[in-house]
């Protein structure tokens, strides 16, 4: 009975002592994932295929946006915001930031029944945009990636090839 | 209860008591507060809360604007109860509430009462003295009002008409009433320019457009039977793209819409129109209808610079051969893509002569014309005299946007989409953009 208070005690002290590792931890993972992020070049080292240099991307940037004026601004817009319920944003959009071949399926094909993002619906459809050369989508692709507040690694010429041949009907 | 119960008692067996004289102040104190309350309703509607800067909208001389309600979601068609209170048709329920009812109880214009009902989300929305009519993208629904105005069982409404058409494009079900019992209802067709295959450039037209069987047109329904469909109904009008905007002309009995012109004929025929040809044609427009017309879509569009019907590229048109010798002429045509979302014909007191009996038009705002600056982001007016536009249009309010020039149309900050007349003749504006409902008064500042 008389040690009842003493182990109240421990187990605050033991509460504070995980919780200050806990959060001790936390501030930790944050911060590896900003180095993630900044550093995106040391964390492609690791994963395999090689992935493009970061280099590339004003490359893309000026000849992507040349591609993304001619087919995609007059529906997504200039400031890639869309067209609520109708056009769907490429700004912070989930098709467009996550899995690259999401990305490229919806360019290539088009998407006829029109597009889910973000929770949102959005009523038109779009045409697939198979036409454009392999070389025009990435860079379209890529600029769209990061244009808007996007930030996201560019597609390359080749990953565009390898998804058309393993995509082909 | 009790604690008058025991006063009483005891009042009987203790008649030096002071508690029946408190208890007969107690009376009289809610008698007189009872009264002060009574007092100040009447004293309803003294001062109207209008906002000093007008919430950044302009509007003509001796107008002003106040904000009822803002933070409403994306309310679309919207009606007021011959009491003031204001139903609003939400795009999407919030919290499973599709209608919101708001009330503005200490007449400052300032709504400070509000409630929601109906899980389905949807457009459509008409009052008149007996019930709220409200649609969803496949149905529509009339709710019973009260004496006041309200309706009081919200859980169970009757269903009018169901099971049309619904797929993505143009589905919302605006409508509007005749005061004789029928029903208008817009289907929309689920397609820009009927093409195989919608939207893609190279895709021919399909001939004749499947799309008119079932949509592309005005159905026209009973206000008192249930459950009617197709079969039912009747095909009152056809080759109408979008009309979002609907209202009866009691002037001329007539029904009267706003239609969305088709888009992208650049996108789609890039060696027929260049942008800017694209991002002014073709026109809105706004179309007197008698049973069996037919506005000619897809096969034909406005061209309101050569003042012609223009046979439609996907059906071998190149901008100038024109078409549709069968279909009806517009009575007044808007510049293009700027989305007439709503039309309403003034009857009011409130406002000054000249707009009894003309036109209000809530424009949504453009999409199709950029690259070019976007536009029309504001109420417009068109004066009418013995039931025919009596002078061209005019911007009635405009600024909704928040800025000067609109690239995107997910700057604007608001987007009028519903209006409605309230029974002081104030103009009621919703704004599915920003959330926010407007009311336009004039002579109150």
């Amino acid at each position: 009975m008389q040690k009842e208070p003493y182990l109240k005690h421990t187990i605050t002290i033991f509460l504070l002592g995980l919780a200050v590792i806990v959060l001790l931890n936390s501030c930790n993972s944050s911060k590896k994932e900003d180095k993630a992020s900044s550093e995106t070049e040391i964390q492609t080292l690791t994963k395999s295929p090689p992935k493009v240099p970061e280099a590339d991307l004003p490359r893309y940037m000026a000849e992507g946006k040349k591609v993304y004026k001619q087919v995609c601004l007059t529906c997504h817009q200039a400031n890639g915001g869309g067209v609520s319920g109708l056009n769907p944003p490429l700004a912070q959009s989930d098709n467009v930031l996550g899995d690259k071949n999401r990305m490229l399926e919806i360019i290539i094909k088009g998407s006829e029944a029109g597009l889910e993002d973000n929770r949102s619906e959005y009523a038109n459809v779009m045409q697939g945009f198979g036409m454009l050369g392999d070389e025009e989508i990435a860079n379209v692709a890529s600029y769209i990636r990061n244009s808007f507040g996007n930030k996201a690694e560019p597609i390359t010429v080749e990953e565009v090839t390898s998804f058309r041949s393993a995509n082909k009907k | 209860m009790t604690v008058n119960a025991i006063i009483m008692f005891k009042t009987a067996h203790e008649s030096f008591d002071l508690r029946p004289k408190l208890f007969f102040l107690l009376i009289a104190i809610l008698a007189i507060s009872a009264c002060k309350e009574k007092q100040e309703k009447s004293e309803k509607a003294v001062v109207l809360n209008i906002s000093p800067d007008n919430e950044g909208i302009n509007v003509p001389d001796g107008f002003g604007v106040i904000k009822v309600a803002d933070s409403l979601g994306a309310p679309r068609h919207i009606a007021v109860n011959s009491n003031g209170g204001i139903y609003l048709k939400l795009r999407k329920p919030i919290d499973g509430e599709g209608i919101i009812y708001l009330e503005d109880q200490d007449g400052d214009g300032i709504a400070d009462a509000k409630k929601g009902f109906a899980d389905y989300g949807g457009t459509g929305m008409y009052l008149d003295k007996n019930y709220l009519y409200a649609s969803s993208d496949e149905e529509i629904f009339r709710y019973k009002l009260d004496a006041s105005g309200e309706v009081t069982n919200t859980n169970a409404p009757d269903t009018l008409v169901d099971k049309l058409v619904s797929y993505r494009t143009h589905a919302t079900k605006s409508f509007t009433m005749d005061g004789d019992g029928n029903i208008y209802v817009n289907i929309g067709a689920y397609s820009n320019a009927c093409q195989e295959t919608d939207r893609t450039l190279g895709s021919p037209g399909v001939m004749p457009c499947s799309i008119l069987d079932s949509a592309g047109g005005i159905w026209q329904f009973r206000a008192d039977k249930m459950k009617q469909s197709y079969a039912e109904g009747k095909r009152y009008a056809t080759g109408l793209r979008n009309v979002v905007g609907l209202d009866w002309n009691f002037k001329l009995n007539k029904l009267v819409v706003t239609q969305h012109g088709r888009d992208q004929l650049n996108t789609l025929y890039p060696d027929l129109f260049d942008q800017k040809t694209s991002a002014n044609l073709p026109a809105e427009t706004m179309y007197v209808i008698n049973e069996g017309d037919d506005a000619g879509w897809p096969y034909i569009y406005y061209d309101q610079f050569q003042n012609k019907k223009i046979l439609s590229p996907e059906y071998g048109g190149d901008g100038k051969k024109t078409a549709g010798e069968n279909a009806i002429d517009p009575i007044a045509t808007f510049p293009a893509h700027m989305a007439p979302n709503d039309l309403l014909f003034y009857t009011g007191e409130q406002f000054p002569e000249e707009y009894k009996n003309g036109a209000f038009i809530a424009f949504h705002g453009s999409w199709n014309r950029a690259p070019e600056k976007q536009k029309g982001y504001m109420v417009a007016f068109v004066p009418f005299k013995n039931g025919e536009p009596s002078g061209e249009w005019q911007v009635f309010a405009d600024g909704f946007a928040g800025l000067e020039e609109v690239s995107s149309p997910s700057e604007a900050e608001h987007r009028p989409t519903g209006l409605a007349q309230g029974p002081d003749g104030s103009l009621y504006v919703s704004d599915d953009a920003g959330g926010t409902l407007f009311r336009i008064v004039y002579g109150k500042k």
